[in-house]
């Protein structure tokens, strides 16, 4: 027997299978359709947020019998863009998705609806309530391409109890990275207790340090995105900070070593003021801005947008329930978990009527006045790509004996390519 | 004349008995090999769907990757680093446990049973158990000893991952070695030790000899899996510190799947796929030379 010709024509009907499936799929424009069921994706899978969300889904398809279902889909954030891209590129696009750093690339792609139109005709919407420097990482061309329902400050947690314990205290009206250095290295060597912890930095995520090294007035490139700025004067010596912390003064953990401060197992740590429901109640805490760098006060944003896919099924919908998860009452019920991007809801006192965790007094502080003149983490096109090279690059940095100028000049080389394409 | 005749009920009756297993072969492994080489050949933007031709510049890409050659060195420093380690700790312990005494079935059972464990839950747990203070140095710490910080360095981290994945792997030799030592004629060990052979040369003379295809099977399979081994890559060290252990799978789902670029993954998938049909062929080819047939 001769099975050749059975191998020869699987394949053909492999490249033929796979030709047709390599036409352009843009999704289906279906106005004026009917059962229609919409898929949101998202990175929570927290009850209360869900539940939020899924009621906002009931009630808008109470007023819209063409939707038959809303779905919050859940993706592990880890994975979350991975995801979505595979879903995309598999023909399975959501309706709309959350997103963070994927948002140039799909912007850039055109993957995205533009929504201002749509926004600015949605009566009581408000798009003028919108803040500028909010919506400025969303927008290309003077056109909204995502919603940034999440604009949440990086903030500095402080574990009094731990703080009592090691005899330190602090003036957060004037505290600065190098008292943050000293308290924590001091608690460390009383209690055994971690220092400061730069959360889900984990010395992998080195986009987060951009909470520290905007202290000395460093960025990761220029402002039009085409230069690496790692090897500038101002970043040496943030990481010069952050090589001591680790390997000299010992004030924030080393690689290697976990310690989460929601678990009571650190001083200090800058987080999103929206991780404060993680706060249990077993210590008592405070929460501050960030502290001053050698450069001055200063603020970082986190943020997360959601968009209308445009290879998504039902673009018209998707966009009109956008509109509506979005309005003022529903921005206003979304804030208890997610700043909202609306000046009308940005008062220490709106934030915290449904807050639990935080006071007014906290949420003005940490929050409200902390939005004008916040910078985002560091964003651009080929996140995932930048990110794994400057990693790569990074790592020869969290050794004790480091040549920390040259390990930053490594992370030019790596990334600069990139940011030039 | 009939058109069925014998011959031709025969044949077909063959193909019936195949197609199950064609079906499959065609579906999950022609189309997929089929679907990566004419994703090879393409640039596609897989946020838009746009397919655009590009010919050989993959494959061009491959020569001009500077990354490239420290992960073929970390996919050759891991695929036989657990090789060697995995066969011949597979083998040790199948020598050991082909004995009768008290207890034998239970420590068979504790060698087997991480096999069966699943492998993400596997490599977290001994995630945990390597950090910096974690379990394995905190033991170490109990005898006077300061361990090092295991995943942050990277030799360390290149003997943590082969070590976790022996040691979740090594029953599937084990079991293999002992059924097959199991099949050695008690005859030939009773002649040699008559004629005054020592355990040494019992061993190399007649058992190695006598279970040799079953080592093949072994050092196929085992080759064929470190190649593939991706989680424990991805768990345990996401291919760091730098590229010391970013092994030739991990590389393809970070380029294909991370960064989006399905058409130089696709061509470094093909590149793995290569290697793992010469590896395979050579070996096959070398039997002749090394695996000892009884007749």
């Amino acid at each position: 027997m001769n099975i050749k010709p059975f191998g020869a024509l699987a394949l053909a009907t492999t490249l033929a299978l796979t030709a047709a499936c390599g036409s352009s799929s843009t999704g289906s424009e279906t106005g004026n359709a009917t059962d229609v069921a919409l898929r949101m994706t998202v990175w929570t899978s927290n009850d209360a947020q869900l539940k939020l969300l899924n009621s906002i889904g009931d009630a808008y398809r109470a007023d819209h019998p063409e939707v038959t279902s809303i779905t919050f889909e859940s993706l592990p954030f880890a994975d979350y863009n991975t995801t979505l891209t595979t879903q995309i590129a598999g023909g399975n696009a959501p309706d709309l998705a959350w997103m963070g750093d994927l948002s140039k690339d799909l912007i850039a792609a055109d993957a995205l609806v533009g929504l201002t139109d749509k926004l600015k005709a949605t009566e009581g919407w408000g798009y003028d309530d919108l803040v500028d420097s909010a919506t400025a990482e969303f927008s290309r061309d003077g056109t909204l391409y995502a919603y940034p329902f999440s604009n949440s400050p990086f903030a500095l947690y402080v574990n009094t109890d731990l703080l009592a314990a090691a005899g330190q205290k602090i003036d957060p009206a004037t505290l600065t990275w190098d008292q943050v250095a000293a308290a924590g290295a001091a608690v460390h060597a009383k209690t055994g207790k971690a220092g400061f912890v730069i959360r889900d930095f984990d010395y992998k995520s080195w986009n987060t340090l951009a909470t520290v090294w905007t202290g000395w007035g460093a960025a990761a490139w220029s402002p039009d995105g085409k230069t690496c700025t790692f090897g500038s004067p101002q970043m040496r010596q943030a990481f010069t900070f952050l090589h001591d912390a680790a390997f000299t003064t010992k004030a924030m953990p080393g690689p290697g070593t976990t310690a989460d401060f929601f678990a009571g197992d650190a001083a200090f740590t800058i987080a999103q003021v929206s991780r404060a429901s993680l706060l249990t109640g077993s210590f008592k805490f405070g929460l501050y801005p960030l502290p001053a760098g050698p450069a001055g006060r200063y603020a970082v944003l986190g943020q997360a947008g959601v968009g209308v896919l445009a290879s998504g099924k039902h673009k018209d919908q998707a966009t009109d329930f956008l509109a509506y998860l979005t309005n003022p009452a529903n921005a206003e019920k979304l804030a208890q978990f997610f700043p909202p991007p609306r000046k009308s809801l940005l008062t220490g006192a709106k934030l915290a009527a449904n807050n639990k965790v935080l006071n007014a007094a906290q949420l003005q502080a940490a929050v409200v006045d902390q939005l004008p003149g916040a910078v985002t983490l560091p964003n651009h096109t080929s996140p995932a790509e930048i990110a794994q090279k400057g990693k790569t690059a990074l790592d020869a940095m969290w050794k004790a004996d480091a040549d920390i100028p040259a390990v930053l000049d490594s992370v030019c080389a790596a990334i600069q390519p990139i940011l030039s394409k | 004349m009939s058109f069925w005749t014998t011959r031709r009920r025969d044949v077909l009756t063959g193909y019936l008995f195949i197609a199950p297993q064609l079906a499959g072969v065609a579906l999950f492994v022609l189309l997929p090999v089929g679907m990566a080489i004419w994703y090879s050949l393409n640039d596609w933007n897989i946020f838009t769907g746009r397919q655009t031709f590009v010919g050989g510049d993959n494959y061009a890409a491959l020569t001009s990757d500077p990354q490239l050659p420290r992960v073929l060195l970390a996919t050759a420093v891991f695929s036989g680093g657990v090789v060697i380690v995995n066969i011949t700790l597979g083998l040790l312990i199948a020598v050991l446990l082909n004995r009768r005494f008290r207890g034998v079935t239970l420590f068979r059972t504790l060698f087997f049973s991480p096999v069966v464990v699943s492998v993400v839950a596997w490599t977290l747990v001994w995630g945990f158990l390597l950090q910096d203070n974690g379990g394995i140095n905190g033991l170490l710490g109990t005898v006077g000893i300061t361990g090092p910080n295991w995943l942050q360095h990277g030799g360390t981290a290149m003997a943590s991952v082969i070590i976790t994945q022996v040691i979740r792997s090594v029953g599937i030799n084990m079991v293999l070695f002992l059924a097959a030592l199991q099949g050695v004629p008690g005859e030939l060990y009773e002649a040699a030790r008559i004629d005054g052979a020592s355990s040494r040369a019992i061993f190399a003379r007649i058992t190695l000899p006598l279970i040799s295809p079953t080592l093949l099977l072994a050092v196929i399979v085992t080759v064929v899996g470190a190649l593939q081994s991706f989680a424990q890559i991805a768990v345990l060290t996401e291919g760091g510190p730098e590229l010391s252990t970013t092994v030739l799978v991990y590389y393809v789902y970070q380029q294909a799947f991370e960064f989006n670029d399905i058409g130089y993954g696709s061509t470094l998938a093909l590149l793995l796929l290569s290697f793992v049909m010469i590896l395979t062929l050579v070996q096959w080819q070398l039997r002749r030379k090394w695996v000892f047939y009884e007749q």
